[in-house]
């Protein structure tokens, strides 16, 4: 199978620009795409199927479409490496072994857009991801791929790292974009949306760091060729990670609408549950993906199908859980990060998660009663649908989805006073 | 005593300056660079940061508040965080707080008396894959399942003249 993001771990030093290039055949896209027409670049990448690798799977190419022509304004591009997504650990592959790729990306993002400037934010807590970036800016610049003039054309590029300071929202776009302006990470209401009003006001385009890393290949192999590794409508191959109960957690690539199954259980992946034990529920891309059961696993890992099980593809990153996982347990600490990382702007969000937080606590410690699993249910709905930004959505359809498979195991801890299953 | 950059941080902090078009976004950075320099981030700090990036101190006190990054007090040399999220807390992150406790005789979100480590929760550092794991200042150290793999992680760090005590 082709490799596209792990084949860089086969090589030593693959940070380095000199093994990005012969070993990768690195930078040749730019050489390519420099000389084409910005709209006819804009055509591969809708081709390519190409879909947002942050999340939330929206086209990339219809994306770069959405940014105004005629505006005067300065442009931007910003990569979105906050990746904070309990369950997610991808980008930062990408960001500490192939920085290049991600680089390579962004000269041909740039350019499509217009942009002379590109930041990547990169989470505070990264620290190697932050100088490995920074050596491989270094040392794009010095062999004239960012600068001034940039590969012999008179297109100048500039790209800086910006560093997060510990603020999960700051992934969401528009909280993103305040933090980079230096104020709280707050998200902003949309409309306007990021591409006609976005970093200092201007238009901007916010892509994730896998997303991008994909652009070198969509403009060397050309986007049909792209599509073709995945599946319909959902181009290309993609990282999925795997944590939690499983016998072998880690980073695997495959191509977009692998089945669930042969992540989990395949001799190339998972190689199924840890001490040979059964799978209770799984997370499907990150921890605001709803869980679900044994059953629906013969999903397609796509952003369509995932729906159609109730769920939701979010960033692949898969948590698994086995017969002995308490789901009061596992709401309640979901719902403690959703309570610690709501930003506080929407009354529904901030409150709603705390109340959950305190209700799931008291009935995994027994104190529950029966009125708290309906509150439970209650508060969920009260906070969907009614605030700024979808981290409160998150909270809610995450929570709900254990009180959906899982209502009788909730109810017994009420009668019982308590919890049966083993520490963790 | 009237707080000024090093000549390092100086030197940092013109750097990031050149980066953005106007002064306000260059704060975040900034309040790194004089976190470092400093110590931790007192409000003189913030004070500091805000006159010389010509903002009212009252913005800067908001955004020095709303990030977890930012050590509002003196924190021990050897930051000790560890991931509380859920993948790591399937894999038993709530058992090495516990260990650490116990080794470091300190609870959870307190610093030694000899001012050597701070242990504190957080949420996911991506990487899930490798749980549990936690993160002493800069460096990440992972898969830590095993009393064993902890020791191994600690060891270094514990030096003889400053054995803290086992336990309460
Ligand atoms: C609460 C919240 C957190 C998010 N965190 C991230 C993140 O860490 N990284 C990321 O790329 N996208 C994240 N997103 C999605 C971004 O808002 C945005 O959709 C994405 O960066 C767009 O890039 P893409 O189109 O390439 O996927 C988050 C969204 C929400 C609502
Ligand atoms: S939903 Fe939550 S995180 Fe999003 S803007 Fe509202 S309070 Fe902030
Ligand atoms: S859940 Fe601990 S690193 Fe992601």
């Amino acid at each position: 199978m082709r490799k596209l993001f792990t084949k860089c771990l086969d090589f030593e030093k693959p940070w380095d620009i000199d093994v990005y290039i012969s070993k990768q055949g690195g930078y040749r896209s730019p050489k390519k795409s420099l000389s084409m027409e910005p709209s006819a670049i804009i055509d591969e990448v809708k081709k390519s199927n190409l879909r947002g690798r942050g999340g939330a799977g929206f086209p990339t190419g219809l994306k770069w479409s959405f940014l105004p022509k005629d505006s005067e304004a300065p442009k931007y591009l910003v990569i979105n490496a906050d990746e904070g997504e309990p369950g997610t650990f991808k980008d930062r592959l990408i960001l500490e072994f192939d920085p290049h790729r991600l680089l390579e990306g962004c000269i041909t993002a740039c350019y499509t857009l217009g942009a002379h400037v590109c930041y990547i934010y990169i989470r505070g807590e990264l620290r190697q991801c932050h100088a490995r970036v920074e050596e491989a800016i270094a040392q794009a610049r010095s062999r004239g791929f960012l600068g001034e003039g940039i590969f012999g054309t008179k297109y100048d590029l500039e790209i800086y790292v910006h560093t997060g300071a510990g603020a999960y929202i700051c992934g969401e776009e528009t909280a993103l974009l305040e933090s980079l302006e230096g104020k709280a990470g707050k998200p902003r209401m949309k409309p306007p949306f990021p591409a006609v009003v976005g970093l200092f006001g201007c238009p901007t385009i916010i892509n994730n760091v896998e997303t991008i890393a994909c652009i070198p290949t969509i403009i060397n192999d050309g986007g049909e060729a792209f599509a073709a590794d995945g599946c319909e409508r959902n181009g290309g191959i993609k990282l999925y990670g795997i944590s939690g109960h499983s016998a072998r957690p880690g980073m695997y690539e495959a191509p977009q609408g692998i089945s669930m199954r042969e992540l989990i259980y395949g001799d190339d992946f998972g190689r199924g549950i840890r001490e040979g034990r059964e799978l209770k529920g799984v997370i499907p891309g990150g921890s605001s993906c709803p869980c679900i059961l044994p059953a629906d696993i013969d999903v397609a890992m796509d952003f369509d199908s995932l729906r159609k099980v109730n769920s939701l593809f979010g960033t692949g990153g898969l948590i698994l859980m086995d017969d002995q996982t308490c789901m009061v347990r596992v709401a309640a600490t979901l719902a403690t990060f959703y309570h610690i990382e709501s930003c506080g702007q929407c009354t529904p969000c901030r409150e709603g998660t705390g109340w959950l937080k305190r209700v799931l606590d008291n009935i995994e410690a027994g104190t529950g009663t029966p009125k708290d699993l309906a509150l439970l249910k209650d508060v969920c709905d009260n906070i969907a649908g009614n605030t700024i930004c979808p981290h409160g959505d998150a909270a809610s359809m995450a929570v709900g989805s254990y009180l959906r498979h899982f209502m009788p195991e909730f109810e017994a801890h009420v009668e019982r006073g308590g919890c049966w299953f083993p520490e963790w | 005593m009237e707080l000024e950059f090093s000549s390092q941080a100086e030197e940092r902090f013109q750097a990031i300056l050149k980066r953005y078009p106007n002064t306000r976004a260059a704060l975040l950075p900034t309040l790194f660079v004089a976190q470092d320099d400093f110590g931790y981030l007192s409000v003189g700090a913030m004070e500091y940061v805000a006159g010389r990036l010509e903002l009212p101190p009252s913005k800067v006190l908001n955004v020095g508040t709303f990030y977890t990054m930012y050590n509002k007090r003196p924190v021990g040399k050897y930051h000790v965080q560890v991931c509380a999220s859920i993948s790591c807390a399937l894999m038993g992150a709530h058992r090495l707080v516990h260990q650490l406790e116990q080794k470091l005789g300190i609870r959870l979100g307190e610093t030694t008396e000899d001012g050597q480590f701070t242990l504190s929760e957080v949420e996911c550092l991506a990487s899930c894959g490798t749980a549990p794991m936690l993160q002493i200042n800069d460096d990440y150290h992972e898969n830590l399942k095993t009393p064993e793999s902890i020791d191994a992680v600690f060891k270094p760090l514990l030096g003889d003249s400053k054995k803290p005590n086992q336990g309460r």
